[in-house]
């Protein structure tokens, strides 16, 4: 898409530019939802169920009201409008509605002077449960029909047959985003019977659009503000305490605080989806796939979520970047009573391609191949069919070339040191070298960039040139990944004017931006910026009557036509665009049509130490080659792949939540274990640019696929070591030693 | 009941609860929210603060045992416009993405490099094994405290 009008300036695309948000974050100066204030300003603080499934017998706030300090105490009688919430389906109900369905869901909120008496508050709040039985086996929920969503893929000859099989079950586990800030957000009533919300959101829009429906209130009573957000990775995809917080500041008139704790934390937002996968691969003698059959079952926890769309995305994707003519895949997510989840980064892609990819290796050991051999021959490029949709590939797809790349990546030296720094169980000084096995392995993966299934995906952008430089206003959220900056880049390139701020706007002041998830506020808002400066362009150069646009203005054979200040004699110039991707359609009733617009592969390969008798593993080196179609900002894309495949490593050997009948047993920093500096391989990366057709500058989406292919890899490389099937992550030290 | 005490290079006196946090004080009774509230239990270091040359989590220490204590946090670790050299690192060496675990990784960073103006690799890992960063995977925080440590 790169046009000759597209100047060189500097801070433009392709460089590392700098984050605009680094000062401010480096000094403590950068204000997180968690540490805003108003002038009179109430603490809300939440009670919620101690079981996973009970019914709400009896619930007395008097006491707890009656407490100096207390200003409201409120449950789900207190709801004025829509009393269930969800954007999907609203099926949650804004606090325990008689019956709670999972551990930790919210019950009543109060709003009191400080955070002690908050808490004093919910503590005296007398409630009566009557324990029920929690429905907590996926697969009995299943028997059960408690279905969410049900997605079949039929593709081709469902007779077909290959003369090698593999057939195998897996599970994956609880993952949790853990984003170092937790839940917060301050509302603000405005006066007039309003509310200014600035909360933990990685989609404003979205959020608003449930919000107003809950309270009762006209869409525009309710102004939804992006905040500093500390950390996503899909657990803001989902409302958590905002409609608390509106509630609490319409009954007390006053503003209104919330900040959850680490534990409350844990359930007050979605996880990313336990699951089990049966796969069955069917290939020729030569490595061919044949067939590819699967089912799977995702956990949705109690309430829908994103639990269709997720589910959608692990059967679209429960082969791989490879060609077959003939698959079957039925996904199911189910409703139990374990733990909320939904998004979270890789989205169902994750689960799908632990199970996918570890078939292939059983696959070519089988076959007597090379594993990265089979995956080259099947391997998908431009113009092949999705093997499940059946949907022909328009974009770049160079899964042959990040197999290459990856491979020659050098391997890291043979561990040579008793330092146990370098060693499995580190400074626990529980090995030495010798009792060290050393594996390498390999997996690739495909995942959608954008929404599918016929979703309206739009991005609305507004940039508006003034004598002092460029302003782009946006509803997109910046939850740290670094799309403030390459938006920034992608204005400066466009206009050729260096001085760009990205202003972020509330749900009032422009439409919606999308979600920043799905890889896709590159792409979509960053398409959006870059049509909005085009246009913009246009226009300041017929109104400079020149050929150039730059810093100073517009320019006219080599000379200055007309400074900034003279474009915007009578108000600053603004072009303001709504961006859609290509359409996509809903599927058919076997999953077939063009789901999806747009995709990108990757392949990691990992390196891990592995002490076998005491099962523990040290991920030494893993390294990955992406197809990221044009690299914006080098520098942060680095960072953004470097840290989904410490996501993917931490689902390999150690993130788990540990759920006993529905109730989180480790819900904390001290149980969760979370990969530290330590934990961290060493990663080099090859980023392949061939171009996205609409992408800005060609640019792909690039925080999922980090995440997706390298838990597979890890997973690989540690049955490479110790020869074990190891069908199951996180991979814990018992499935290594068996005991 | 009243403590007294250096922060930031300035003496200060401060009515404080007997079950508060040094985190808490600071955050919400000293108007310092550049500490970092993540875990409250020691875990993740997003609320580092040197402390008598200790680098410390300010979550568990209690907030009257600062009582003639010399205590820095990130606030005090840049006069005025001039950052602290491991905040430039940082910035200019991509280690912040969210930046919610950076003021914590700054104080431990910068209270490493006092001791140890030439850490080696494993020395920055090991020193700053006591930060969770969710972000970045570490590796932009490493080449960012290398390239300060001149490696």
């Amino acid at each position: 898409m790169t046009t000759t009008t597209d100047t060189q300036v500097r801070g433009g695309i392709g460089e590392s530019v700098k984050r605009p948000d680094g000062i401010p974050k480096v000094t403590g100066n950068f204000a997180y939802a968690s540490d805003l204030t108003a002038e009179g300003m109430l603490w809300g603080a939440t009670l919620r169920s101690p079981f996973a499934h009970a019914r709400l017998v009896r619930i007395d706030t008097a006491a707890s009201l009656a407490i100096p300090g207390v200003h409201a105490v409120l449950t789900q009688d207190d709801v004025p409008g829509r009393k269930t919430f969800g954007q999907i389906v609203a099926d949650q109900p804004v606090l325990v509605d008689g019956e709670a369905r999972f551990w930790g869901e919210p019950v009543a909120v109060v709003a009191a002077d400080d955070p002690e008496t908050a808490r004093i508050a919910v503590a005296t709040i007398e409630v009566e449960w009557e324990e029920l039985d929690p429905l907590v086996d996926m697969e009995t929920a299943l028997e059960q029909d408690e279905v969410f969503r049900y997605a079949p893929v039929r593709r081709g000859d469902q007779q077909a047959s290959g003369s090698v099989v593999v057939e195998e079950y897996y599970e994956v586990g609880t993952q949790d985003q853990a984003p170092l800030g937790t839940e917060a957000g301050l509302a603000i009533p405005d006066g007039e019977g309003g509310i200014d919300l600035w909360v933990t959101s990685q989609w404003t829009h979205e959020d608003h659009d449930q919000i107003w429906r809950s309270l009762d209130l006209a869409p525009d009573q309710i102004r939804q503000h992006p905040t500093g957000i500390g950390g996503a990775f899909g657990a803001r995809e989902d409302m958590s305490l905002h409609l608390h917080l509106c509630l609490l500041a319409l009954r007390t008139g006053r503003p209104v605080k919330m900040v959850y704790n680490r534990e409350e934390s844990f359930p007050g937002h979605v996880h990313r989806h336990p699951a089990r996968l049966w796969y069955r691969h069917e290939a020729e003698s030569d490595g061919k796939l044949v067939r590819v059959e699967a089912k799977m079952i995702l956990d949705g926890g109690a309430y829908t979520d994103t639990t269709p769309a997720v589910v959608a995305n692990a059967v679209y994707f429960a082969v791989g970047p490879y060609n077959v003519d003939s698959v079957t895949v039925d996904g199911y997510g189910v409703r139990t009573n374990n733990p909320p989840t939904g998004a979270m980064r890789g989205f169902g892609v994750v689960q799908a391609c632990y199970a996918a990819e570890s078939q292939m290796d059983r696959l070519a050991a089988e076959l007597g191949m090379d594993p990265l051999e089979l995956r080259k021959r099947n391997a998908m490029t431009t113009g092949d069919a999705m093997p499940t949709t059946g949907q022909i590939i328009e974009t770049s797809l160079p899964t042959v070339e990040v197999i290459d790349e990856v491979a020659a990546i050098p391997l890291p030296p043979p561990l040579d040191s008793d330092d146990p720094l370098h060693l499995p169980g580190g400074t626990g000084l529980t090995t030495t070298p010798q009792y060290v096995t050393r594996g390498i392995g390999y997996a690739v993966s495909i995942k959608n960039i954008a929404f599918s299934e016929a979703f309206d995906d739009f991005a609305e952008a507004r940039v508006v040139l003034t004598p002092s430089g460029v302003e782009v206003h946006t509803a997109a959220v910046e939850v740290g990944q670094g799309m403030v900056t390459v938006l920034q880049q992608i204005a400066r390139t466009a206009l050729g004017i260096e001085q760009v701020a990205v202003v972020p706007a509330d749900t009032s002041v422009i439409g919606s931006a999308g979600s920043t998830s799905a890889s896709r506020q590159t792409q979509m808002t960053g398409g959006a910026v870059l049509e909005a400066s085009r246009a913009l362009r246009a226009v300041a150069l017929e109104r400079g009557g020149g050929d150039e646009l730059n810093s100073e203005g517009v320019w006219r054979d080599g000379a200055l036509a007309m400074s900034l200040e003279e474009l915007c004699a009578d108000g600053p110039l603004s072009e303001h665009t709504r961006f859609r991707h290509p359409p996509t359609v809903e599927p058919d009733e076997n999953g077939q049509g063009d789901l999806h617009a747009d995709f990108a592969v990757a392949a990691h390969r990992a390196v891990v130490d592995v002490d076998t008798e005491l099962g523990l593993v040290r991920v030494v080196q893993v390294d990955t080659a992406q197809d990221v179609g044009m690299v914006l900002n080098p520098q942060s894309a680095r960072g953004q792949i470097e840290g989904g495949i410490l996501q993917g490593v931490g689902l390999a050997v150690m993130e788990e939540l540990i759920v006993d009948q529905g109730i989180i047993r480790n819900a904390s920093f001290t149980d969760y274990l979370l990969p530290t500096f330590l934990d961290a391989p060493d990663v080099e990366m090859v980023l392949l640019e061939e171009p996205s057709p609409w992408g800005p500058f060609g640019a792909k989406g690039i925080g999922e696929p980090p995440t997706i292919s390298s838990t597979p890899a890890v997973a690989a490389a540690i049955r490479n070591a110790t020869g074990l099937a190891l069908n199951r992550v996180p991979i814990r030290p018992q499935d290594i030693t068996g005991t | 009941m009243e403590v007294r005490f250096r922060l930031n290079g300035e003496e200060r006196s401060v009515d404080v609860g007997p079950a508060q946090s040094l985190l808490s004080l600071l955050r919400d009774g000293m108007d310092l929210p550049g500490s970092k509230n993540a875990c409250e239990q020691g875990e993740c270091g997003s609320c580092t603060v040197v402390m008598d040359r200790q680098a410390v989590c300010s979550c568990l220490v209690l907030a009257a045992d600062v009582d003639g204590a010399d205590v820095t946090t990130v606030e005090g670790l840049s006069n005025g416009e001039q950052l602290h050299p491991v905040q430039q690192a940082l910035i200019d060496g991509g280690g912040v993405q969210c930046g919610f675990c950076t003021p914590g990784f700054v104080v431990a960073a910068a209270h490493l490099f006092e001791g140890n103006p030439a850490p080696a690799t494993d020395e920055i890992r090991e020193a700053l094994s006591g930060n969770i960063c969710r972000c970045t995977g570490y590796g932009g925080i490493l080449r960012s405290l290398e390239e300060l440590a001149g490696r």
